[in-house]
């Protein structure tokens, strides 16, 4: 495929503004660029057939099934996003007076309530971004917190192994220092390396539930216990809520805050990799330190006001706005009955699929589980050579989206299959025959396989010298 | 099989050591470029960084991993291969040669292995 | 009302089955009974038409003005049709982060795409893919020149005051010390850099254009700070780079910006970008997704996430950055803006900007709204004194459909775009002469 730039001729473009109707600014010499930037000179058809083209080799939720363990990739529905684009939310600057504005007030003051109601929470900022955001906003909190107590020696926060990597990036950003602690034979916390874990340094405990290897861990309450009596706060990392949305709420669970992905578990899509949103939610004594500036309701009035003890701000203004009309359209759509039906739907599938491959694919445990189930293709590669990243880059092939690879860390070759509700039985029985198609592969021709994908635009990139000798921009030079 | 040099000092973490008139050079083994596959990229410490034994001085980037390499001495950093920044794969095609840092002043070492006893170590990681 | 399931009570009864389950709650039966939700208290779910006048509802309570004097941070201008077109399209729209690459040659080549542009933007020899807005930009940027013995920060005060916010939460975290310099004459002064400067600092921030819309005098500001041995990151508002001097040629370390005015629609403040450029020595310590270029086995060039022993799912509690998600449909949209307004759109809209408000700024003065920059150059924003209480008079043109200047300072911040024409500017001082009985 052709670069913009390749496909730049001298000269061309479109007509977009009249002549300017003043005349012109004088500024001196040295404040002017030397040369033009060199963006592409190019027709609207051409712009047109070049992303045409592009969009042809992107795979999305809607070019088929999207597996992809930790990410959620359920169905974006089409009138979420046509609520986002309408004028009244696109139109309006973010520095309007509030009474030009109780429309989006209003959107981001009830998605608030909603989303507490659902998390079990009693506030809650939008302006996280993303979900690493929303950890490193939700460790602020906590970290505001202590110190308002003057209790500055909690300066640890506990991680479980099986977590995400952004839990502790996310904890060093916050000015806190790790402390990983093992898991147990189930993929669940130990609670003795817990217990051994806390103590007066402890600021609090990232955790996941259902967990990265898609188990419910069942000694919740005694974990969240755990941490609270050693006079630490609980943080709730709700990459998985989908599991469980409707069924079981984090506060109830003995969480003091939490961040959603309203990319994942609300339905808005993942844009490529953003934009996101990473609201944070968190129980009353935690309110205070929120991020500024706040939302409040009074009869009927909408008014933006800053938080006593505010950490500040996080991002500009109140974070990716039109993703919350998204989500909220999403969970007004669905309401009581829909959001606890959306997770039992995902659980539903991912153990009906999970069903389909037992005894063909180990599982890395053998038991029912939530949203996603792990597979481990240690014993397949130890007896043929051929790897979970086989494996994954043939599914590529027959136009599935591979599961998530070689993650959590704590299983060997991990493959982490996500369904969501949002796929069809029939979606799913032809995934489960494509993967034991591929299995038949595996017996009959090895070899192949580290070859796969062998129908795709490109095969697998040279990615030792794309690290050793990055190449990052185009060069004009040729 | 990997390579191990008679001649040389070794640790348990994999490092290679070779001492001449008070000046440690360190390295990493053949057994240690293999298991960490395609090497991207070093990130060095710098001349007259101190350095700590059994710490991490420096760590090595693989595609999809990163890697800490551990000083087997305590000591000054007295020289650094700056060469292994812009070529990494030296350490790949010549362990022995891609040498990481020079340390001097060195008033602590971990236990060094000669050859037959890193053999060992690496004979029961490859078990 | 609905979930979205596509599956059928039958089907899912049969499903159950296939799985050895007679009820959907004994998928739930790990949870503990104590906890489980007796009574979710959200409203009864809503069918397609009824969830879409809801929220028309919301958005007609927000009034969409035509005029809009008003940008400080968040700028309306025009976006070429091919824009939204090419943004909406369900493949990308719906796509994850492209780890496989295989199939992900459109986003990953599209990023590339931007990453050049970016660099052609500000002169700068590499960009990444995208953070959240201008200001985690630039607090990440700020983080980037961290040495062992160099920590603390010099931020101007003439920056962005969202910046300014998000850049002392984030160093407060980590124990970075921020010093904020005065404001002198809505620009920053070189000498008083100079006085603050120590063998700590690590790095100066400015925004030029500037909060105030003032071109600061960027060549003293980095001479002082590379003097002292820290960096230059400097903000940049993106139009602005069409026609003026970029961050590259002041030779500054990093670039950053707020990248919403390139195709962005103002949203309440959100989505939006945040660009992020360096030199080539920083390519390293450049937080977030990176693209780059190589090859497959069969020689094909193709795209690639790379660099990614920088990040947080390989580096952990030691990557420099948490970033994960970014913007990358915002940077697409940037990108597409870019390329339909291509070298010469871009300086056209640049111009137009600062021609429309240096014509507003000359008519205001008319009218005794005096500049508080005095001769300092500005871009396309100014600050002026307000002869009435500055809140009156926003409310005298709100009542007209005009969203005037942001009051700021006993004065009123003005910015004009290339959607201020001249006949809507004259509107504008026609009703600001009634207010003011001239």
């Amino acid at each position: 495929m052709k670069l913009l730039f390749e496909r730049s001729r001298s000269g061309r473009g479109s007509a977009l503004l009249p002549p300017c109707d003043v005349p012109a600014a004088a500024f001196d010499q040295g404040l002017l660029r030397a040369e033009a930037p060199r963006l592409p000179e190019i027709s609207e058809i051409d712009l047109g057939r070049h992303y045409t083209e592009l969009a042809k080799q992107t795979h999305g939720v809607n070019d088929g099934f999207y597996p992809r363990g930790s990410c959620t990739m359920k169905y974006n529905p089409r009138v979420n996003e046509e609520a986002a684009a309408l004028p009244g939310f696109t139109q309006i600057h973010p520095l309007q007076p509030a009474e030009t504005v109780q429309g989006a007030l209003e959107v981001l003051r009830t998605a608030e309530t909603l989303l507490c109601e659902i998390t079990g929470m009693d506030g809650m900022t939008f302006q996280p971004s993303a979900g690493a955001h929303g950890e490193y906003t939700g460790l602020l909190l906590i970290r505001k917190y202590h110190q308002s107590k003057g209790d500055t020696a909690r300066t640890k926060i506990i991680v479980p192994d099986s977590a995400h990597g952004t839990n502790p990036a996310s904890a060093t950003m916050a000015g806190f220092k790790v402390v990983s602690v093992p898991s147990n034979e189930m993929g669940g916390v130990d609670l003795d390396a817990l217990r051994k874990a806390v103590g007066p340094d402890t600021a609090g405990l990232m955790l996941t539930n259902p967990n990265t290897v898609g188990l419910f861990d069942a000694n919740i309450l005694e974990i969240t216990q755990i941490v609270h009596d050693a006079g630490g706060l609980c943080y709730y990392d709700g990459a998985n809520l989908n599991a469980v949305m409707g069924h079981v709420r984090p506060g109830d669970m003995g969480f003091d805050c939490v961040h959603l992905n309203l990319h994942k578990t609300f339905s808005t899509p993942h844009g490529g990799g953003g934009p996101g949103s990473g609201p944070v939610g968190c129980k009353a004594m935690l309110e205070p330190f929120l991020p500024s500036p706040r939302v409040k309701e009074e009869n009927g009035v909408y008014s933006l006001y800053e938080p006593q003890q505010t950490m500040g701000q996080v991002r500009s203004f109140y974070g990716n706005f039109l993703v919350v009309v998204k989500a909220l359209t999403y969970v007004l759509t669905l309401g009581k009955e829909g959001i606890p039906e959306a997770s039992a739907g995902a659980v539903l599938n991912a153990n009906y699929l999970m069903k389909k491959l037992m005894g063909h694919y180990d599982m890395s445990y053998n038991t029912l589980c939530m949203h996603e189930f792990v597979m481990t293709l240690q014993g397949l590669a130890h007896d043929t050579g051929v790897t979970a990243m086989d494996v994954a880059k043939r599914l590529l092939d027959f136009g599935i989206h591979p599961p998530t690879m070689y993650f959590p860390l704590i299983v060997h070759e991990a493959l982490m299959v996500e369904p969501t509700e949002t796929e069809s039985p029939e979606t799913l029985d032809e995934a489960a025959q494509v993967f034991l198609d591929i299995l038949a592969e595996v017996k009959t021709d090895p070899e192949s396989l580290h070859h796969a994908p062998h129908d795709c635009a490109v095969g697998r990139p040279d990615e030792v010298t794309a690290a050793r000798s990055p190449i990052l921009r185009y060069s004009f030079e040729g | 099989m990997s390579i191990i040099p008679a001649e040389l000092k070794y640790s348990k973490s994999h490092e290679w050591i070779k001492e001449e008139d008070g000046v440690f050079t360190i390295g990493l083994t053949d057994y240690a470029q293999s298991a960490l596959g395609d090497i991207v990229f070093i990130n060095l410490p710098e001349e007259g960084d101190g350095v700590t034994a059994g710490e991490s001085f420096s760590d090595v980037e693989s595609v999809k991993a990163v890697s800490d390499v551990f000083s087997p001495v305590t000591g000054t950093v007295t020289a650094v291969n700056e060469a292994l920044l812009d070529d990494p794969a030296q350490v790949n095609e010549a362990p022995y040669d891609a040498w990481l840092i020079k340390v001097s002043e060195v008033s602590d070492s971990e236990e060094l292995l000669d050859a037959e006893a890193y053999e060992a170590v690496v004979a029961a990681e490859e078990a | 009302m609905g979930s979205y399931i596509p599956a059928t009570r039958e089907e899912r009864q049969a499903m159950l089955q296939a799985i050895g389950l007679t009820s959907t709650d004994q998928l739930f039966d790990v949870v503990p009974e104590t906890v489980r939700v007796k009574d979710l208290d959200l409203p009864e779910g809503l069918s397609e038409l009824e969830v879409s006048r809801k929220m028309a509802d919301l958005a007609e309570k927000n009034r969409v003005f035509r005029s809009v004097f008003r940008g400080a941070g968040a700028y309306r201008h025009y976006i070429p049709s091919i824009v939204k077109t090419v943004t909406s399209k369900e493949e990308f729209l719906t796509a994850y982060t492209p780890y496989q690459a295989e199939i992900s040659q459109g986003v990953l080549q599209s990023i590339f795409e931007y990453q050049t542009q970016i660099c052609e933007l500000t002169g700068m020899d590499v960009s990444n893919a995208s953070v959240y807005d201008g200001a985690t930009a630039a607090a990440e940027a700020i983080f980037m020149c961290q040495e062992r013995k160099r920590s603390s920060v010099v931020v101007s005060g003439a920056a962005d005051p969202q910046t300014l916010a998000v850049i002392q939460t984030y160093c407060e975290s980590r124990d970075v010390p921020v010093t904020i310099l005065p404001v002198d004459g809505c620009a920053t002064d070189p000498e008083a850099l100079k006085s603050v400067l120590t063998k700590e600092t690590a790095a100066v921030y400015v925004q030029s254009p500037n909060y105030f819309g003032v071109l600061e005098d960027m060549d003293a500001l980095v001479a002082a700070a590379h003097e002292a041995g820290a960096k230059v990151i400097m903000g940049a508002n993106p139009i602005s780079l069409g026609l003026m001097k970029t961050p590259g040629e002041y030779g500054v370390d990093i670039a950053v910006g707020e990248g919403q005015p390139l195709g962005m629609p103002l949203s309440f403040g959100g989505p939006y970008l945040g660009y992020m450029a360096c030199k080539q020595a920083m390519m390293r310590k450049l937080p977030g997704r990176i693209v780059g270029q190589t090859s497959d086995a069969e020689g094909r060039r193709c795209f690639v996430l790379t660099l990614q022993a920088r990040e947080q799912h390989i580096r952990r509690e030691k990557a420099s950055s948490n970033i994960c998600s970014n913007q990358a449909l915002c940077a697409m949209t940037a990108s597409v803006y870019l390329a339909a307004v291509g070298p010469r759109g871009l300086r056209q809209v640049a111009e137009t900007c600062a021609a429309h408000a240096h014509y507003l700024a000359g008519e205001l003065a008319k009218l005794g709204f005096s500049l508080r920059s005095g001769e300092k150059p500005f871009f396309h924003e100014f600050l002026t004194d307000c002869p009435v209480e500055p809140e009156k008079l926003t409310a005298a043109l709100e009542a007209k459909g005009i969203l005037g200047g942001l009051p700021v300072d006993g004065g009123i911040l003005w910015c004009c775009t290339e959607l201020n024409t001249k006949a809507d500017m004259d509107q504008l001082i026609a009703v600001i002469g009634e207010v003011l009985g001239k």
